[in-house]
C-alpha cells in the first residue's frame, strides 16, 4: 500500500502561492462568508482550517474568490466537492472534473474529498448526495471514477461515507466491505464522518460500532462530525436527518473519542450549513473537538516515549 | 470606418471631458486599489446582508445535508398576503398595470 | 401499471438504479421505488420521502436564494409554489447551482397565477442578472483618466471592452424602482413610477450594483457592449431619444465601471 500523500507538499516545486499551513492534528469548521469578518477580527485566532464545498467557487470570479483567497493565506483549506457524482453509473462530467482540478491547483488545498453517492442523471442535476447499491458492478464503476479523479487533480482523493435512509434490495455487500474494496483498488483515502456512521446506523438498524470496527480506519485522512435532526420511519422508530443544523450529538461525540483513540488526532471537521450560528458558537464546537484531538495528540507522544 | 451615423466630435470631446473632469474624484476603484483596501483588514462584505440593496447576498450554496423541512408534495398555488405586492400600490393597478407585455429585452 | 412504468424503469446490468430512483424525486406521484427497501423488513415509503423532499426543498431554497426580491413581492407561501411548479419542469441542468433559475424568469411571465403583476419576471431578469454579475470574472474598470488623454479626433472610433460583469436588463414596467424597493429590507410602501425602466448591473469591484438608466443610456450602453464604435453608439441614443445626456451617460459608464478598457482606436 502506497502511502497516502494527503497533505500538500509543494514548497520543493516552487510553485506554492499560498503559504503551506500544516493541517495535522487541527479542528476546522465549514467557511460561510458571513463569518469572515468575525473570523479575522478574532483577537484569539489560534490554529484551525476551514473546509469550502468546491462548487460555490466554480464561478469565473467575484467575491467568492476574494473571500477564499483571503482565508487561504491564513489557514489550510479543504476542498470538498459535492456534485461529482461519482457514484453514479454515467461517465463523470468531464467539464466538471476540470473545473475541480483547477481549483485543487489555483487554491492547493492541503485536503480534497468527494463523496460516495450520485446527484445527476442523465442531464438532471438533483441537488442531494444519492445511494447506490453495493455490487461488484457498482463496485467496478466507482473505482474507475476515483481513478479518473485522482489522475485529474493528481493526488489521492477521500471518500466520504454517506448518510442513508433505504438499502438497496440488490446489494450484495456491506457499506464497509464495498469502501474497503474502492481503497484495495484506487489507493484513495477516506474522510470518515461520524455523523453520517451514526445516522446510516440508525436508519439501517445496525451497529455503528461494529461498522467502525469492520472499517478500514487506516486510511482516514480526514472526520467529519455534524448534527442530525430525528423524524420517524413508516414504523414509527426513529430515523435519522443529517441535518447539519445543529450542535454535533452526544452519541456521535462518543463514536469520535473512540475513532480518535484507535487513529490519532486527524484532522477533524465541524460541518454546520443550516440554521448558521454566529462565528463564536460555531468557533467553540471546533474547540471541543481540538481538545478531545489534542488528548490523543499527547497521549501518542507518551506511548512512544514509553516504548523508547 | 462604420456606415452608422455617427455624432459630430466636437459634441462628442465635450460630452467625454464634461463626464471625466465630473469623475475625477469620484472614480471606482482599480483591482489594486480593491485589494489594498481587503489587505487593510477593511474587508467588504462577502455575502452579508447589509444595507441598500442586500448588495452582498450570495445567492445559492450547495448543499451536502439532508433537510428536515417537510415540502416536496403540493400542487396547490397558494396565494398568502404576505408579500409586498399588496402594499406597492402600483400606479394603474394595485398590483400593476393589466396590459401585455411588449418589451424588447436582451437574451 | 403504466404509472409504474413510467415511474421506476427495469434495469437489467445492476447500473441502471438511477433511472428507478429519480422520477419519485421530483413528481410525488410515484410511489416508492421497488428497487429500495427500509431494513429488516421495513416500508421504504417515508425513508424515500428524505431525498424527495432534500431535492425539492433545496432547490426550491436555491430559487428564493437567487431571486429574494422577487420572494418578497410574491410572499413566501406564494413564491415557493411557484417554485416547485418550476423545478419539476426545468429542474438544474448544471451542479453549479449558482446557474439556476435562468428560464424562471420566463416561467414566471407565463405562470398562470403571477398575471396580475407583470412586471414580477423582469424584477426576476434583474435578479438572476445581479448574480450573474456577482460571479463573473475580475477585471479592472476603465477610468477616468485614460479616456481623457484620448485625442478628440479620436473619440468617435473608440471602441470598449465590456466588464465581464456587466449586463442591462429591459423592462416595460418600472422593474428597477420595484427591483430597488424590494431589495433593501425598509418597509415598501406606494411606488410612483409608471415608465418602462432599465437595468444597468455591473460589478466594479466586489459588490454588485444596480442603476436605473435614464432615458436613451440603455441604447448608447447596448451599442458600446455590442463592440458599436463610441460616435455610432452616441448617435443611435441620441436619435432615439430626445432626452439622452451624452456626457451624463459617459460618465454612467464611468462610475458604474462598465467597461474594462478601450479596445481600440485609443
Amino acid at each position: 500500500m502506497p502511502k497516502l500523500a494527503i497533505h500538500a507538499d509543494r514548497s520543493a516545486s516552487g510553485t506554492l502561492r499560498f503559504p503551506a499551513h500544516p493541517i495535522d492534528g487541527l479542528a476546522g469548521t465549514s467557511f460561510k462568508h458571513q463569518h469572515l469578518p468575525s473570523i479575522l477580527a478574532d483577537g484569539d485566532r489560534d490554529d484551525g482550517f476551514f473546509e469550502v464545498h468546491a462548487e460555490n467557487y466554480m464561478g469565473a470570479g467575484g467575491p467568492p474568490h476574494a473571500a477564499l483567497a483571503r482565508i487561504r493565506e491564513d489557514y489550510p483549506v479543504s476542498l470538498h466537492g459535492v456534485c461529482m457524482s461519482i457514484g453514479g453509473p454515467q461517465p463523470l462530467d468531464k467539464a466538471h472534473l476540470g473545473r475541480f482540478a483547477q481549483l485543487v491547483e489555483r487554491y492547493e488545498p492541503a485536503l480534497v474529498s468527494e463523496h460516495l453517492a450520485w446527484s445527476t442523471h442523465n442531464t438532471t442535476y438533483y441537488n442531494d448526495l444519492l445511494p447506490l447499491p453495493y455490487t461488484e458492478t457498482t463496485l467496478r464503476r466507482v473505482a474507475e471514477h476515483i481513478n479518473e479523479v485522482q489522475v485529474a487533480i493528481r493526488r489521492p482523493l477521500l471518500l466520504e461515507n454517506p448518510s442513508t435512509y433505504v438499502r438497496f434490495k440488490e446489494s450484495t455487500m456491506s457499506e464497509t466491505a464495498f469502501i474497503r474494496e474502492i481503497v484495495r483498488r484506487t489507493g484513495c483515502g477516506l474522510l470518515l464522518d461520524i455523523n453520517n456512521v451514526f445516522v446510516s446506523a440508525t436508519n439501517q438498524d445496525y451497529s455503528a460500532l461494529e461498522y467502525l470496527s469492520d472499517y478500514p480506519l487506516e486510511h482516514v485522512g480526514e472526520i467529519h462530525l455534524a448534527g442530525h435532526a430525528e423524524q420517524e420511519d413508516d414504523e414509527g422508530d426513529r430515523l435519522l436527518i443529517d441535518s447539519h443544523d445543529g450542535p454535533v450529538a452526544d452519541d456521535v461525540w462518543r463514536l469520535f473519542d473512540i475513532v480518535v483513540d484507535r487513529c490519532g488526532p486527524i484532522p477533524t471537521l465541524i460541518e454546520w450549513d443550516s440554521a448558521i450560528p454566529e462565528w463564536p458558537v460555531l468557533k467553540a464546537e471546533a474547540k471541543a473537538a481540538q481538545a478531545i484531538l489534542d488528548r490523543y495528540a499527547a497521549l501518542q507522544r507518551e506511548r512512544k516515549h514509553a516504548n523508547a | 470606418m462604420s456606415k452608422k451615423s455617427t455624432i459630430n466630435a466636437a459634441v462628442l470631446a465635450g460630452a467625454v471631458a464634461a463626464a471625466v473632469s465630473s469623475l475625477a474624484i469620484a472614480a471606482p476603484l482599480s483591482q489594486e486599489q480593491v485589494k489594498a483596501a481587503m489587505d487593510a483588514g477593511k474587508e467588504k462584505c462577502f455575502g452579508v446582508a447589509l444595507k441598500g440593496q442586500n448588495d452582498c447576498a450570495a445567492g445559492p450554496g450547495t448543499t451536502c445535508q439532508a433537510t428536515s423541512t417537510v415540502d416536496y408534495q403540493g400542487n396547490a398555488w397558494k396565494f398568502v398576503d404576505g408579500g409586498t405586492c399588496t402594499t406597492m400600490e402600483l400606479p394603474g393597478g394595485r398590483k400593476g398595470s393589466p396590459e401585455p407585455l411588449s418589451r424588447d429585452r436582451p437574451s | 401499471m403504466q404509472t409504474l412504468r413510467k415511474c421506476h424503469p427495469e434495469t437489467l446490468d445492476g447500473l441502471g438504479y438511477p433511472a428507478g430512483f429519480v422520477h419519485g424525486l421530483l413528481d410525488p406521484d410515484c410511489p416508492t421505488p421497488a428497487l429500495v427497501a427500509g431494513p429488516n423488513g421495513k416500508a421504504a415509503d417515508k425513508r424515500f420521502n428524505v431525498y424527495r423532499n432534500n431535492v425539492t426543498v433545496s432547490l426550491i431554497d436555491a430559487l428564493a436564494a437567487v431571486f429574494p426580491a422577487t420572494m418578497r413581492i410574491t410572499g413566501e407561501a406564494f413564491f415557493r409554489a411557484m417554485a416547485r411548479f418550476h423545478i419539476r419542469k426545468a429542474p438544474p441542468t448544471s451542479p453549479l447551482l449558482f446557474e439556476y433559475g435562468r428560464d424562471f424568469p420566463d416561467f414566471i411571465e407565463h405562470y398562470e397565477y403571477a398575471q396580475s403583476m407583470p412586471w414580477l419576471a423582469d424584477v426576476a431578469r434583474i435578479e438572476r442578472a445581479w448574480l450573474d454579475a456577482y460571479h463573473a470574472a475580475d477585471a479592472a474598470v476603465l477610468e477616468a483618466g485614460p479616456l481623457a488623454l484620448i485625442p478628440p479626433e479620436r473619440l468617435s472610433d473608440l471602441v470598449f471592452v465590456a466588464h465581464p460583469a456587466t449586463r442591462i436588463v429591459r423592462s416595460a414596467y418600472p422593474a428597477v424602482t420595484i427591483f430597488s424597493a424590494n431589495r433593501a429590507s425598509d418597509p415598501v410602501g406606494r411606488i410612483d413610477a409608471t415608465a418602462p425602466e432599465s437595468a444597468l448591473v455591473t460589478r466594479p469591484a466586489l459588490e454588485v450594483e444596480v442603476r436605473l438608466l435614464p432615458p436613451g443610456v440603455d441604447t448608447f450602453l447596448d451599442g458600446l457592449i455590442a463592440g458599436e464604435p463610441l460616435g455610432n453608439a452616441a448617435a443611435t441614443a441620441s436619435t432615439c431619444c430626445l432626452e439622452f445626456d451624452l456626457s451624463a451617460a459617459i460618465r454612467m459608464m464611468l462610475e458604474a465601471g462598465a467597461v474594462a478598457a478601450i479596445q481600440q482606436g485609443g
